[in-house]
């Protein structure tokens, strides 16, 4: 079991503008109503990375800005983890068709966007972070890898690490093999203690279980669930909204790799 | 963090199957590359293909996991008794306690780029393309998982060419959180059209076996090759080499180019060397990145020279394997590895002149050489770093 704490969210998919308008739906304090996402150009990177930056790209600094500023914390000065199952669908799709082509020729810039660290290279440029960052993947399962992954991190290097999930759809061909349902990312600043700025206290744990994973109590919301990767950690955040506005704990268990799913123990502060 | 011990560990690249096929092509300075001949390539350069991927399809309960990549991984994992000892320790802990961390930087994307060339009328990929284990990166973990009959933690890292170094720290974090007891760590990488036509978008790509350091250096030489490493703490295997630290850092500055100080490789040499408990004294050899692109070769020189003056002797091994991108982390661990339970520091191929402006002491022959400790260094794009440090058996 490791203990850490919350201190900062960013959330963006359909109908979820932000950790402010989003936190209440999550809770089951106001309606949800599905409605597009809309990613925001990012003002922090210099011109010529804004023109290159692909839809991950501004995803994950969306959502990394956001929970950051939640956390008033420096984003220059801390360690993260991006996960994301798909990459860059859209770089992907381009490529494989121009080296199905005659000219095989692709640009510099798609290709230097095909790596799936690219959100946090563009992410270390924009805040000037020089601290450790890693990219994961674990398919349906990126955000659990992700969140015990920079979990472990926070315990046992004792620093604020933030994850960053995201994912989006492929276009066609692609879509028909692996369709995502929409776009959505996720931010969470994570702590080795309490600060005056945290929302909740997580203990995890590594349970021998797969099976009994924490659903949503909307149906839209847990289609999304479903239909995306990252969506996977909406019930983690819908614990978080609850015990800020009930004031109750609760727990979450999350699909995780092998016979394995993460249980989390959401208490707030 | 504590050492850990690196109680077992193999390697393929075009030197050879296995670590006695490296080492002796180590011993000999004999490089591995040969005349870019990967099908459906016309480009004028050099590679470091495995030969007999092709005819080695991955059949059974695991075929959805057929590509190049898992083929390489599958190929690696049946040298030096790597499977078996990882079985044992699996019985040894429980499957559940055996993590398994992986890196690789494009998994098997060639059998998407493949799948695009037998689009239907309809532009649908093909009925017998498996996206899950193939084009996503997760497919290496959970090919190797399922492969070696473990139930644990998994993940795939994927930060470039620092892939296959970053995947120790990862496994040493969870290790000290006590979430496990026990990982597989390492990697594959194999060739592709998209890292082939990619990098010589960017020209960076040599049409020559690539020279790391030399005056003349104009690009890399692109290798495959797969990498594995069993990490568990030192009481479990007192005789084995050790893990003694891991250092990480970001640039900052570009995508594609490395911070023109190497202020990042520095960060990242340093904290290795913090966490380990070392000087840079106490290094008795660096295994450079060593790309031979001149910006990187010249970054990393600042980055070294400026850490180790010019006393400790180094090399880039990638004239020998190629550049091995996200596994060229845990092969060039394994090479630190070989050289340091044999005796010797490897000398870098195909560097003729040594660039004068580059203060690094780089070997041009190999060196006998009894090391208790070295570096390697894994940079990626991303401005991604990575350093380890290795040491010998106590």
């Amino acid at each position: 079991m490791i203990e850490l704490w919350l201190e900062g969210v960013g959330l963006l998919a359909p109908g979820l503008p932000g950790w402010a308008a989003g936190a209440p739906m999550l809770a089951g304090a106001a309606p949800y109503v599905s409605a597009a996402a809309v990613v925001p150009a990012s003002e922090l990177l210099p011109a010529a990375e804004r023109r290159r930056a692909g839809l991950p790209v501004k995803i994950a600094l969306a959502v990394g800005q956001e929970c950051f500023a939640h956390a008033a914390r420096d984003p220059g000065a801390t360690a993260t983890v991006f996960t994301s199952s798909s990459g860059d669908g859209e770089n992907l799709h381009r490529i494989c068709e121009a080296l199905s082509s005659a000219e095989r020729e692709i640009s510099p810039t798609r290709f230097h966007n095909s790596v799936h660290n690219a959100p946090a290279g563009y992410w270390s440029i924009a805040v000037g972070a020089r601290e450790a960052s890693t990219s994961l993947c674990g398919h349906d399962v990126s955000f659990a890898v992700g969140l015990i992954d920079a979990a472990a991190q926070v315990v046992a290097e004792n620093v604020a690490v933030a994850l960053i999930a995201c994912d989006q759809p492929y276009p066609e061909p692609l879509n028909g093999v692996r369709p995502i349902a929409a776009s959505v990312g996720i931010g969470l600043v994570l702590t080795p203690r309490s600060t005056p700025k945290a929302l909740a206290k997580l203990r995890i744990d590594l349970v021998a279980d797969d099976a009994g994973y924490t659903p949503l109590a909307d149906a839209q919301l847990e289609s999304l669930r479903r239909g995306v990767p990252a969506a996977r950690g909406l019930p983690l955040l819908a614990a978080v909204a609850r015990g800020g506005s009930l004031r109750v704990s609760s727990r979450v268990d999350l699909q995780y790799t092998g016979a394995l799913k993460l249980r989390i123990e959401v208490a707030p502060c | 963090m504590p050492p850990l011990a690196i109680s077992h560990y193999t390697v393929v690249n075009c030197l050879g199957r296995g670590r006695a096929a490296t080492l002796a092509a180590l011993r000999e300075q004999r490089s591995g590359l040969e005349r870019c001949r990967f099908a459906g390539t016309n480009l004028d350069t050099w590679t470091g293909e495995v030969d007999g991927l092709d005819a080695a399809p991955l059949r059974g309960a695991l075929s959805d996991y057929d590509c190049r990549n898992n083929r390489l991984a599958e190929l690696a994992l049946a040298q030096d008794g790597f499977a078996d000892a990882v079985m044992v320790a699996g019985k040894k802990y429980g499957a559940t306690r055996v993590g398994v961390f992986l890196g690789t930087s494009t998994s098997g994307i060639l059998a998407t780029e493949l799948a695009y060339r037998r689009r239907g009328a309809d532009g649908a990929l093909p009925a017998d393309y498996r996206y899950a284990g193939t084009q996503n990166a997760y497919s290496l973990a959970a090919y190797v998982q399922r492969r070696l009959g473990l139930a644990g933690p998994a993940m795939v890292v994927s930060s470039a060419c620092s892939s296959t170094a970053k995947v120790f720290g990862h496994a040493q974090r969870m290790l000290a959180c006590g979430l496990i007891d026990a990982a597989v760590v390492g990697g594959v990488d194999s060739l592709c059209l998209t890292t082939l036509y990619g990098f010589q978008s960017l020209g960076l790509v040599s049409a020559q076996p690539c020279r790391p350091y030399d005056a003349a250096r104009d690009g890399i030489s692109i290798g495959e090759g797969a990498g594995f490493a069993l990490l568990e703490g030192v009481a479990q295997a007192p005789g084995a080499p050790r893990l003694l630290g891991v250092g990480e850092s970001s640039d900052a500055h570009h995508m594609s180019s490395p911070h023109p100080e190497g202020l990042g490789a520095r960060m990242a040499m340093q904290r290795a060397l913090d966490m380990a408990g070392l000087a840079p004294s106490d290094i008795g050899y660096v295994n450079l990145h060593g790309t031979a692109t001149p910006a990187n070769d010249a970054s990393e020189d600042k980055a070294v020279a400026g850490l180790f003056g010019d006393t400790v002797p180094a090399s880039s091994t990638k004239g020998a394997t190629g550049h091995l991108l996200g596994a060229a982390g845990i092969t060039e661990a394994v090479i630190s590895l070989l050289a340091m339970q044999h005796g010797f520091l490897p000398a870098g191929l195909n560097t003729r002149e040594r660039d004068p402006q580059l203060r690094t002491r780089y070997l041009l022959q190999n060196r006998d050489a009894s090391v208790r400790a070295m570096l390697s260094n894994s940079f990626g794009f991303g401005g991604s770093n990575c350093s380890l440090v290795l040491g010998a058996a106590a």
